[in-house]
């Protein structure tokens, strides 16, 4: 019971928008795309839909060629990131529409109605008007009417992106919980790496088109097989340089060295690329095996819980991300810690040669 | 460059506002620092955009002053109060080059070619848009475009104040970073008052030397960052600012000894509520909140590993309470207990910090 992209490509007017892409999502699974504006994500999600068709490939439903189907004969439900409502229609019409047209009797919209709306916590405003209810209300609605009727797919695009950033957090933390019993396949795109984090779940890399890398969430996050998947899983921004390996020892181009970590042991010497999470560069050592580095202070953020700093070391912008407050003076120098233990490696073709997991 | 002081101001939107609600700002006096970084901060309907809109002449309150270097300007239409704006979605005309655009607003005041040049150049390299200058805007990506707003909203040397409005909501996350520190260098090179609207507290936190923080019409704390996050005026701050939000839980009090349904709790400094009447509400944020040996029995409901930590909800009966566990740290499974930091749990009455 899968869905799977088979060899799908999309092209419009000799621009390519989806290169061929092989995915497979499993039934009862929440998957994340997760990539920023433009990098396919809508797109494969229309493909998913059958709201468009693919220039070239297949779209299997369990065991069935989809390709050419149109989207009101798959049994998928979608939210988009402007909330969508029938502006005339009460909440409750509006959660009861896609049972009105497959002509469900009407005991059984009222139940399902009713509990759908029990979870998104509408029951108080089923008889509101979409105008009546504030942003997050307007969106759960439309949630809700996703979840009405026992769709196969559930597509979500970017459904809390319009969203205030309190209404987003409720929202992640109550979405997951919606979808826990049930046996659809979801799909939910994403600019925003803290989102497929929580949701856990499986996460699809997206850049440019391409799927970068698709599994597991936290095993994708913690061992991204290249360098385009950990930037796009990297929320600030992955810092690299590149480094040197010799000699049983990697070297910044500044000199600072330290011993080959046993994952990279085996790679032959030569140029690498060293990637490092902001986190995991700090005003203070960490663990045991923390480096320390020099740069010039760009900016210091301190948001009262947490202290990023921008700095610029060896010509390249570096973040570092830490808890509580370290005051830094603009322009100046400041000393900070890496922790090389949790750096990856990449190879001169982007491909990860070993590293943090 | 102006100090901006807010002087009883109030507003509503109908004719005869009679209950507290239908003021869409309540009363309120502040003084802005010439010079200074602020943010308001607060969720859809709080009244952020109202009080904006108030100070750039948009509207005209109901009631009270605004002054700008001691000068009321309450009257004032908006072009005399000399402000600059930066709006949600990029305004710039897309036919124009990236230069025509950031020198709009000064030829559009008569200022002469060569400072008008001077003042392009110097904008253009502080946003990175140098080698760009002769470029259509139309061809830019979206943070590109959002870029030559903020050119606009900083080309002009003598504006009173600098307004914001969401300036980054619809940029993507690692995009935001790098605009969010470009306009935080911006205001330490430029040094001009600088008010930011936002919903968003990263942005809010981070841009600002102050934030106002907002709801249902009213100014809940003014407060740095760090203030903020310490020690939260009121328990929306608490819930607001942190993500998640502060632990609120109901306070008993015994003979003056504070406790968590019949648990003792140590708070900061010596809590005088022998006489208190009203509803008492214990506040620590998650940051603050730690599993122990003994202490809070709790049930782990779920943790969610969002790399730098884990955020963990547990339960103590109906009660939610959540702590971060830092990455690489071991946490217990199924049962444990919580503690709080006496330092950093705070008692409030009716939601308001006790002390």
């Amino acid at each position: 019971m899968t869905l799977e992209l088979r060899h799908v490509a999309k092209s419009v007017a000799g621009n390519v928008h989806i290169h061929e892409t092989n995915l497979t999502l499993e039934e009862g699974t929440f998957n994340v795309l997760l990539g920023t504006t433009l990098s396919g994500k809508t797109t494969l999600m229309q493909l998913m839909a059958g709201l468009d068709k693919p220039s070239s490939g297949e779209i299997w439903f369990r065991g069935q060629n989809v390709t050419g189907i149109a989207v009101q004969k798959r049994n998928v439900s979608m939210v988009y990131q402007q909330f969508i409502n029938y502006p005339h229609l009460t909440v409750y019409e509006n959660i009861a529409s896609p049972l009105r047209v497959i002509g469900v009797e009407d005991a059984k919209i009222k139940e399902r109605v009713g509990k759908v709306a029990e979870l998104l916590r509408l029951a108080p405003m089923l008889q509101r008007k979409p105008a009546e209810l504030s942003g997050g209300q307007q969106q759960r609605t439309a949630i809700a009417r996703a979840l009405v009727k026992d769709s196969d797919i559930i597509l979500l695009d970017e459904p809390l992106a319009n969203l205030d950033y309190k209404l987003r957090e409720e929202l992640r933390d109550e979405l997951p919980r919606l979808f826990a019993d049930r046996h659809c396949i979801v799909a939910y795109a994403t600019t925003e790496p803290i989102e497929a984090l929580l949701f856990g779940g499986n996460t699809a890399t997206l850049h440019e088109g391409r799927v970068t890398q698709f599994g597991p969430t936290a095993a994708i996050y913690r061992q991204p097989n290249d360098l385009t998947s950990a930037q796009v899983f990297s929320d600030p921004p992955i810092n690299t340089a590149p480094v040197t390996k010799a000699n049983g020892r990697i070297q910044l181009d500044d000199g600072t060295n330290w011993p080959t970590p046993a994952s990279v042991a085996n790679a032959p010497d030569g140029q690498y690329m060293l990637a490092i999470r902001a986190h995991h560069i700090t005003p203070f050592p960490q663990n045991g095996g923390t480096v320390m580095v020099e740069g010039r202070v760009l900016v210091a953020e301190l948001s009262g819980s947490e202290s990023v700093l921008h700095f610029d070391r060896g010509g390249r912008t570096w973040i570092s991300q830490s808890h509580g407050v370290h005051p830094y003076e603009v322009g100046g120098t400041a000393k900070l810690y890496v922790d090389v233990g949790r750096s990856f490696l990449f190879g001169p073709d982007g491909q990860l040669v070993g590293g943090h997991a | 460059m102006a100090k901006i002081t807010l002087d009883q101001l109030r507003h509503s939107y109908m004719p005869n506002p009679q209950r507290p609600d239908d003021w869409a700002l309540k009363e309120m006096s502040q003084e802005l620092r010439d010079g200074g970084a602020y943010a308001l901060l607060g969720p859809s309907g709080c009244g952020k955009t109202t009080l904006l809109n108030l100070i750039s002449g948009l509207l005209r309150p109901s009631h009270g002053r605004i002054l700008f270097d001691g000068k009321d300007i309450t009257e004032a239409t908006p072009e005399q109060r000399n402000i600059a704006q930066v709006f949600q979605f990029p305004v710039i005309y897309d036919t124009m080059t990236v230069y025509d655009n950031l020198a709009f607003p000064l030829r559009n005041r008569g200022v002469p070619a060569a400072e008008v040049d001077k003042r392009v150049r110097e904008v253009g390299a502080m946003l990175d848009l140098g080698h760009m200058l002769n470029k259509r805007a139309s061809g830019l990506t979206a943070d590109g475009k959002q870029k030559i707003s903020l050119g606009r909203g900083l080309v002009r040397s003598d504006v009173n104040v600098i307004m914001f409005d969401e300036p980054l909501t619809v940029i993507d996350p690692h995009l935001k970073w790098i605009l969010r520190s470009k306009l935080k260098e911006l205001h330490h090179r430029i040094k001009r008052t600088m008010i930011y609207v936002t919903h968003d507290q990263t942005e809010a936190l981070t841009f600002a030397d102050q934030v106002v923080v907002m709801n249902n019409g009213e100014v809940v704390q003014v407060g740095t960052p760090i203030e903020l996050f310490e020690r939260p005026a009121h328990t929306f701050v608490g819930h607001f600012i942190g993500s998640p939000g502060m632990n609120v839980l109901p306070c008993s009090l015994d003979g003056g000894r504070v406790g968590f349904l019949g648990q003792p709790v140590d708070t900061t400094g010596s809590v005088s509520l022998a006489n208190g009447s009203g509803k008492f509400e214990l506040g620590v944020r998650p940051e603050f909140t730690h599993f122990e040996s003994s202490g809070i029995p709790v049930e782990i409901v779920k943790a969610a590993d969002v790399g730098r930590f884990r955020i963990v909800e547990t339960r103590h009966g109906e009660h939610r309470i959540r702590l971060l566990v830092p990455e690489g740290q071991a946490m217990p499974s199924g049962t444990a207990h919580v503690r709080f930091d006496p330092k950093h749990t705070h008692v409030y009455r009716d939601g308001w910090l006790v002390n």
